[in-house]
């Protein structure tokens, strides 16, 4: 029984910006649908008196005081990139449709 | 889709606007939100950038408790509630002004909520309510290269400085403003100035809509008047001054009022507008409605703020413009029109610093709101903006008070100061604008009027006192209206009637 479609596979894969041949839909909704089907067994002991949590640590409040720390130097924050230009990131065009 | 645009007037007749905004704060921190890098203004490109706020791999966030701090005093100005217990979530979405493909920023559990803040217009109180007041990360920013003037349209790539990214940026968000009518567009300004005044009072950011650590989205529909359902909002961005706020609702109200006197539909889209020409532009649609994927930021422990820590940052508020204003209002014996006139002109800081320069209330406010406004209409300036402090402005009401000048002379002084001549007392001295009451001085420009209109000064003697009014013109005139006309007066009388 699928609890996951191809259709929802294919938009999160959109989402993602991953690029997923038909094949690969259908191996991934069956392996998807293993591991929701998996998660999902915790519902099975869960009870109304535990609350749903995020996180697995009894701890609130870790905040750090307003000061400031040094940053990394420009030429080593650029080395990484791909592409650089005038100091900044060059990333390709944000827009498929130029006008 | 050719509408014909209605003019404002026309359109209120028939339709029924509602607002509402998402104002954008970048707070005025040390250090970023969730790391130490600077926050300032104005650096070298990717200068104040580390692993953290790059996304680099295995880079932790820690929130940064003055931020949290600012928000909750924001939440508290807006009368807020200030949730007991929150989380921060990820905002997916894949755009190169977030490095790490998702915004720390929060979903469903804000930290503030349910707040309200007070507008006055025109000695009206309009109460806009405030949904929800949140914390998030700012982006990068990005520069658009090879299309036309840096537009992302047409633009060959792209180059991101993220020296912004991760500076804390407050989200505050209206519910919708209905029953505002023909002033939605006043409301909407008055609003987000009242906003402005509140985060500057609370130190908490420099609320600098040009440098956009203010920024502004405005939601406007409409609906006929007699329609109980409201219609389906847009969302205008890219509002970047207080006078662009009442200009994008109000060209968004015509716009919509024509597409619907056409039969058509308004469509659900966010829309771009533009500074010079003050219309909008459509920009992407909501109907393929952005999926965020938010979910709990698993990097940030929840916040949960302590009653006494909430408490302890109540007491630090400072008084806030309402409070202030009804303050100043009662201690000028102003109405409250007379207040908001002068409130919406920007006027408070400067008269209320006039009077503590030594000048009348009243005389401030003749002076800001009288001459200096026209001036500074004519320049197409803000009152601040102008070239003369309330010091000078109370040495100029002293000047006059004193007799030493008249109004017509202040006004020469004034300009004299605005031109940059130096002090009100400096320009009097330096262009010889003080008031001649020196009787001496003066018999002669009086014996000079008697004698060149006799008929008049017959007049005078014959007991029409009355006609002396033309005399005492005369010698004004002479004298390029530096007597002291209440002298010259005297001295015509003395001369014409005491035989």
């Amino acid at each position: 029984m699928a609890s996951i479609s191809r259709e929802e596979v294919a938009h999160l894969a959109r989402l993602a910006r991953l690029a997923v041949t038909d094949a690969e839909l259908d191996v991934f909704a069956g392996q998807l649908d293993i591991i929701i089907g998996s998660v999902a067994r915790v519902g099975e002991v869960a009870a109304d008196d535990i609350p749903p949590t995020s996180h697995a640590l009894p701890v609130t409040n870790v905040l750090r005081p307003d000061e400031l720390r040094p940053s990394l130097a420009r030429d080593e924050v650029l080395a990484a990139a791909p592409a650089a230009e005038d100091g900044r990131f060059r990333v390709p065009r944000i827009l498929d449709d130029p006008e | 889709m050719s509408a014909v645009l209605s003019a404002y007037d026309d359109v209120i007749t028939r339709y029924a606007p509602v607002i509402g905004l998402e104002t954008h704060v970048e707070l005025g921190t040390v250090s970023k939100m969730f790391c130490g890098c600077s926050t300032s203004f104005g650096g070298e490109p990717n200068t104040q950038v580390c692993p953290v706020c790059l996304g680099l791999p295995g880079a932790l966030p820690v929130a940064n408790a003055g931020a949290i701090e600012a928000t909750i005093r924001i939440g508290l100005a807006l009368n807020c509630s200030i949730a007991s217990w929150c989380r921060f979530a990820r905002k997916n979405y894949f755009y190169p002004d977030m490095p790490k493909n998702f915004q720390i920023s929060q979903y469903d559990e804000p930290l503030c909520t349910d707040g309200w803040v007070d507008v006055r217009l025109a000695g009206v109180v309009h109460r806009i309510e405030i949904e929800r007041v949140h914390l998030e990360e700012d982006t990068g920013k990005s520069l658009h290269v090879g299309g036309a003037t840096g537009r992302i349209h047409g633009a060959t790539h792209s180059l991101v400085d993220f020296n912004r990214a991760g500076i804390p940026l407050v989200e505050i968000v209206t519910k919708p403003v209905a029953g505002t009518g023909a002033q939605a567009p006043e409301v909407a300004r008055a609003y987000v100035t009242e906003l402005r005044d509140i985060l500057r009072t609370l130190g908490v950011s420099d609320v600098r809509m040009e440098q956009g650590s203010l920024r502004c989205d405005v939601n406007t529909s409409l609906s006929t008047v007699d329609s109980e359902v409201w219609g389906t909002r847009t969302e205008t961005k890219n509002v970047n001054s207080l006078r662009s706020v009442e200009r994008a609702v109000r060209s968004e109200m015509i716009r919509q009022a024509a597409v619907l006197d056409a039969g058509e539909r308004v469509i659900q889209e966010t829309r771009h507008f533009h500074e010079n020409s003050g219309e909008s532009t459509a920009g992407r649609s909501k109907e393929e409605a952005t999926d965020y994927r938010y979910f709990p930021e698993p990097d940030l422990v929840p916040l949960a703020p302590a009653a006494e820590w909430i408490e302890q940052l109540r007491g630090t508020l400072p008084e806030l413009p309402s409070t202030r204003r009804q303050r100043l209002q009662a201690s000028w014996n102003l109405s409250d029109p007379e207040m908001d006139a002068l409130a919406n002109a920007g006027a408070l800081d400067l008269i209320e610093a006039t009077v503590a320069a030594g000048a009348p209330a009243e005389d401030a406010r003749k002076w800001w709101l009288g001459d200096l406004s026209r001036r500074a209409n004519e320049a197409g300036l803000e009152l601040g903006e102008l070239p003369v402090t309330p010091a000078q402005v109370a040495q100029l009401a002293g000047l006059v008070t004193a007799g030493r000048v008249n109004d017509k002379l202040a006004r020469q002084a004034l300009s004299g100061v605005l031109a940059g001549e130096g002090s009100p007392e400096e320009v009097v001295a330096a262009r010889g604008l003080e008031v001649v009451s020196d009787t001496g001085a003066l018999g002669t420009a009086v014996d000079e009027a008697i004698a060149a209109a006799p008929d008049i000064a017959a007049k005078v003697r014959g007991g029409k006192t009355a006609a002396a009014g033309a005399l005492v013109g005369a010698v004004m005139t002479a004298t390029r209206g530096q007597a002291d006309a209440r002298v010259v007066r005297e001295l015509i009388l003395a001369r014409l009637t005491q035989n």
